[in-house]
């Protein structure tokens, strides 16, 4: 099945092209999906009514349209009216906005858990609104939300997939291409498979590490 | 007892109002205090004790009255000077309030970085300072999960102490606390008296009232009944509301320490 010519000559060569390519959407749409979901959370808890508006607006749009259509409407569409994208940006552009209105709704959990006794504390020592959330609301509903984050960084790794819709030559797409070349689907996605599972596996990893490099002591189990 | 008492009037609470929903909470509530007093205020649960201190922070706003701090009305609609006001005006509150995410140093210092904009290194020298003040330098590196009530109260009464507050307020500090806390706490708030630190308490510790007030004030129903000092209002025989409510709490607590 697996032939080394097959595998070492074709199969890995390619897959690895798409690996680096991976790599460079997922790394930059975590981080920065993770900081804009913040953002967004904080904005829909602590925002004016109309911020809040726009926050839940934005959250829905996203939340109830698939990702495949979103990455069309950025690639295909806006350059109607003047916006055009390279198929790496177009993918990264709708995977960050797309992550950020997850993370959202994980934060504003963890923020609706935080007591208002913090919140108080922080305005009696003179911080103002914007302060506070900084410094002391975000950095705890952050360390909350982190494990329902992972998962979306986790899913994060697996639809960067849908990339290859708009001709961004990532893992998928470079699997797709020597498959339909060869007709050797099977053994093409075998691989892929298990590529994206190591990938999954590092990220799981890396969350453990930060769950427990940013553990407050007498929080959860000991 | 009281060490530094003089006639300068640092801070006039006038004529505070608020209505919540449709209950009023508070009816026009005034208080002057002076430089290095102490006040009391005393009163039954639901008596809007905690709502008037935290009118006079403005962390609940009042519907109506003024506040002037050292000759300077408050100008309460400008959120800068709120955040001023507020760096004069420290709280203590009943649960604590440690940020739960900081070590007992940082705690103390994040104010002094963020607010106040002393750099981390000055900012930790000074935090290490008031937490020698009450007793927890040894304590530093914890964090709040992981010390007694007591202690969380004292490190946030550190906290409020290194902005250099004109004045405290301490909405009921001991009564979250063990039995056997309560004295290590109102021991703190004894020694800043001494040293001259103007301060309005609210609390149902009737011995610490009656031995280190200089006044009492009464609430009731949003209303302040009456003040005096502990003597007149507290004195064998005298007719006022305080006496006969504090009757009652020691009747009822008989034999608890205080």
């Amino acid at each position: 099945m697996f032939e080394p010519d097959f595998l070492y000559g074709e199969i890995l060569p390619a897959l690895n092209r798409g690996l680096v390519l991976s790599f460079q959407l997922i790394v930059p749409a975590a981080v920065l999906g993770f900081a804009g979901g913040l953002a967004l959370g904080c904005l829909r808890v602590f925002g004016t009514p109309w911020m809040r508006g726009l926050g839940n607006a934005y959250t829905a749009v996203i939340r109830g349209v698939p990702l495949a259509v979103q990455l069309m409407m950025i690639y295909f569409a806006l350059p109607k009216i003047g916006i055009y994208f390279e198929p790496y940006g177009a993918a990264l552009l709708s995977f960050i906005l797309c992550s950020a209105a997850y993370h959202s709704e994980y934060i504003r959990g963890a923020l609706l858990s935080i007591k208002q006794g913090q919140f108080k504390a922080a305005q009696a020592l003179g911080f103002t609104t914007l302060q506070t959330v900084f410094w002391i609301i975000a950095p705890q509903a952050a360390r909350r939300a982190l494990p329902g984050c992972g998962n979306e960084i986790v899913y994060l790794v697996k639809y960067s997939s849908l990339a290859y819709l708009v001709t961004c030559m990532e893992l998928m797409g470079e699997g797709k291409v020597v498959a339909s070349d060869t007709f050797r689907f099977t053994e093409v996605f075998l691989v892929v498979g298990a590529y994206y599972l190591v990938m999954v596996t590092i990220a799981t990893w890396i969350l453990h590490w930060l769950e427990k490099r940013y553990r407050i002591p007498g929080f959860g189990a000991q | 007892m009281i060490s530094s008492e003089s006639n300068e009037t640092i801070l006039q609470v006038r004529h505070i109002s608020k209505t919540l929903g449709d209950k009023k909470i508070l009816t026009d509530c005034s208080l002057d205090m002076k430089k290095g007093e102490l006040k009391v205020l005393i009163g039954p649960s639901g008596a809007g004790k905690s709502t008037l201190l935290q009118c006079i922070n403005c962390l609940i706003m009042p519907d109506e009255g003024e506040i002037i701090l050292q000759g300077a009305k408050l100008y309460m609609q400008s959120k800068k000077e709120l955040c001023a006001y507020r760096t004069k005006v420290g709280m203590i509150f009943q649960d604590f309030n440690l940020f739960d995410h900081l070590n007992a140093i940082d705690n103390v210092a994040i104010a002094l970085c963020k607010v106040k904009g002393i750099d981390k290194k000055t900012a930790h020298g000074r935090a290490m300072q008031e937490l020698e003040r009450v007793g927890l330098d040894s304590k530093a590196r914890l964090y709040p999960a992981q010390l007694s009530g007591g202690q969380k109260q004292r490190v946030a009464i550190a906290r409020a102490l290194a902005m250099d507050p004109t004045v405290i307020l301490l909405d009921e500090p001991t009564s979250a606390l063990d039995p056997e806390l309560v004295g290590e706490v109102l021991n703190v708030i004894r020694e800043l008296s001494r040293a001259g630190m103007t301060m309005i308490m609210a609390t149902h510790q009737m011995e610490f009232a009656r031995a280190v007030a200089n006044e009492i004030v009464f609430m009731e129903k949003g209303v302040i009944i009456e003040h005096g000092t502990p003597a007149e209002l507290l004195a064998e025989g005298a007719k006022t509301r305080t006496r006969d409510f504090c009757t009652t709490l020691l009747s009822m607590e008989s034999g608890a320490d205080v």
